[in-house]
């Protein structure tokens, strides 16, 4: 039993009538055999058409891994016209040899592609394209079902989750509020003091307040907010469902007829609709505080001096505007956290990929949607 | 002969949930031993302190002569490459392919050629007989019978001397199963195997277990074959053995 790792070793020997003797000896158990391999596989490449005799007696212990190197040189000498004769094999062995030989009869060809190295690059760019549009296919149909389910819960709309939504708005929302805080401060701060060495040159200070009012407001504050949202609450709920897919957990509550949309997706998506134009004004407010205190320290606008030109530049469209884009910010991030979390497959692995794929497409899809927005808006004289 | 496993007064708590209360059994070199009890009797828990994924509160275990409760880091890993485990629900890695997880190990410790390698998981996947197909196949994609057979080929990677099997045949039909018993059988005479498993399969019990514990109530409340375990009055063996299953498996005998 307790055979430690130690020795295997193979030799090749001239016998007395000029035959080629292979010495085996030592332990050819699995964690042992690199050490023959190699001079196994230089030696036995070379031999062509000659005699051999392949002498066991002298291995103390062989497992099947030994027995599947020594059948695997076996058969390479007989391929290359060898006349291979084994002596001394205990019955044991041989009877290992038996049982290897039953399962590792007729390997099956490996399958190798043989594309040329010249195609590679297009079939690449080929296979992702399908993808790409697989992936648009897969989420229109996503959308498309979660709309279904949306207008039937409309028609019955005691249905809806409510409990489930408000602790989505819970979590989603008030959880995010100390990180928003922190980072819409840091913008305002940002702003402000950017714009404070601008506008010193001009002796232009007040007008700080009308750069960091509308700005924060009307772009930053939703994009931050968004971005904060889609990192934090996008990439969990690919998690949560991709768990629940990987412990089939999903598949349990279609066959009892609940439909994953109404008790998954919606609550999730609402909760983040209403959470995020919530967010968008509070992180306003943190905003210009943040400026306003930079005003205050670094270009002697008094707090009161601040706020008197705040009402006066500030109009309230440029916060509507904001808080506006929020409802769909939140529905882009909600519903491509909840899609890739369906397309978790049943590995580990594809909770990681598939999160990270989450909060890249939904930042992507926020500023874009975003861009839209701005354009749209400046086209329209808004 | 030295036994190859010796357990003695092996305490387990869990808060206070006693598990164990002085487990003492042995397990021979050679041997099916079969590990037997009700539902939560601490069976998987024993099995897991056998191989040191967990450590009981007081007694000894010793395995393969080496006591597991003071054991050098260097011992420790010879130890764990001295056996094999399949575990309850297979836990085959699901990032990784069937022919990847049973070659993982020989990959780490062996360092052979990759056609060499290709071989040797080749033969075990036939060995435990899956089809060839299967081995590229992802866990996910196997069916429960499937899934215990590749485990089973992963645990027998490295041609262990003993082997911990726990509950192999639950969830397989009985046609699976007993093909299941057979090939433990076929693999215990042809690789020397010593072989631990926890099982409630009446069938695997007549058919292929050596020796068997019966545990209930922390304790061992029997040891040794089947028949003299069968003769022991207590009345978790009388449940067990002179149910209704247990009548008309007895008759039909070996
Ligand atoms: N990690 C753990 N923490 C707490 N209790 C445990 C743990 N593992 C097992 N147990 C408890 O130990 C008892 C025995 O479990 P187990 O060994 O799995 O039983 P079985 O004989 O069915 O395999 C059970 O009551 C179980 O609840
Ligand atoms: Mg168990």
């Amino acid at each position: 039993m307790k055979t430690l790792d130690h020795q295997a070793e193979v030799r090749f020997l001239q016998d007395r009538e000029g035959g080629l003797l292979v010495v085996s000896s030592g332990s050819w158990r699995v964690a042992a055999l690199n050490q023959v391999a190699p001079i196994l596989e230089r030696r036995c490449r070379g031999l062509r058409n000659r005699p051999l005799r392949w002498d066991l007696s002298r291995v103390s212990s062989i497992d099947s891994a030994g027995i599947i190197l020594l059948k695997h040189y076996l058969d390479q000498l007989q391929a290359q016209g060898c006349k291979v004769e084994i002596v001394g094999a205990s019955p044991a062995q041989q009877r290992l040899y038996q049982m290897v030989a039953s399962y590792a009869m007729a390997s099956p060809e490996t399958r190798e592609e043989h594309r040329s190295r010249f195609l590679r690059p297009f079939t690449r760019l080929g296979e992702s394209a399908v993808a790409f549009l697989r992936d648009i296919n897969a989420f229109l149909s996503f959308v498309g079902e979660n709309f279904v389910v949306l207008m039937l819960l409309l028609l019955q709309p005691w249905k809806f989750r409510y409990r489930a939504t408000i602790r989505n708005i819970q979590d989603a929302g008030v959880g995010a509020l100390p990180i928003v805080t922190l980072t819409s401060f840091l913008i305002g701060v940002v702003i402000a003091y950017q714009g404070a060495v601008q506008l010193q040159k001009f002796g232009a200070n007040i007008f700080v307040v009308d750069m960091i009012a509308i700005s924060v407001t009307r772009e930053l504050a939703p994009l931050i907010t968004a971005i904060v949202v889609a990192g934090r609450t996008g990439s969990s709920y690919t998690a949560q469902i991709g768990v629940m897919k990987i412990t089939q957990e999903i598949d349990a509550m279609r066959i009892m007829g609940f439909e994953p949309h109404r008790f998954l997706v919606l609550p999730r998506v609402v909760a983040v609709m209403i959470a995020l134009p919530l967010m968008i004004f509070f992180a306003d407010i943190i905003g210009i505080l943040g400026g306003m205190l930079v005003a205050n320290v670094h270009l002697n606008i008094s707090f009161t001096e601040f706020i008197h030109r705040l009402q006066n530049v500030l109009e309230v469209k440029h916060v509507w505007i904001g808080i506006a884009k929020g409802p769909f910010f939140a529905w882009l991030i909600a519903m491509t956290g909840c899609f890739r979390g369906f397309q978790v497959s049943r590995n580990t692995e594809s909770i990681g990929r598939y999160t990270t794929i989450s909060v890249v497409n939904a930042i992507f899809l926020v500023i874009a949607c975003d861009a839209l927005f701005s354009v749209l808006l400046t086209e329209l004289g808004i | 002969m030295n036994p190859v496993i010796r357990i003695s007064n092996v305490v387990t708590r869990f808060g206070s949930n006693l598990v164990h209360d002085g487990i003492t059994l042995s397990v021979k070199k050679g041997e099916i031993y079969g590990l037997l009890g009700g539902s939560g009797s601490g069976k998987s828990t024993l099995l897991r302190e056998m191989i040191m994924l967990q450590r009981p509160q007081a007694g000894e275990i010793s395995v393969l002569g080496h006591d597991l409760m003071s054991l050098g880091r260097k011992e420790a890993a010879w130890l764990q490459r001295q056996w094999g485990v399949l575990f309850q629900a297979g836990a085959l890695y699901s990032s990784l392919t069937v022919a990847e997880n049973i070659g993982i190990k020989l990959k780490e410790y062996a360092h052979l050629p990759k056609n060499i390698l290709g071989e040797i998981v080749r033969m075990k996947i036939r060995m435990v007989g899956l089809p060839d197909h299967a081995a590229e196949l992802y866990p996910a994609e196997l069916s429960g019978g499937m899934i215990k057979r590749a485990s089973l080929a992963r645990a027998l990677a490295m041609d262990p001397g003993l082997l911990f099997l726990d509950e192999p045949t639950s969830g397989l039909d009985p046609i699976g199963a007993e093909a299941f018993d057979k090939l433990i059988l076929e693999l215990r005479e042809m690789l020397d195997l010593t072989v631990v498993m926890v099982t409630h399969d009446l069938d695997s019990i007549w058919t292929i277990v050596d020796r068997l514990a019966v545990l209930g109530d922390g304790k061992v409340i029997a040891e040794g074959s089947l028949e003299e375990v069968m003769r022991q009055p207590h009345p978790i063996i009388k449940q067990f053995f002179h149910g209704e299953r247990g009548r008309i498996r007895s008759q039909h005998g070996k």
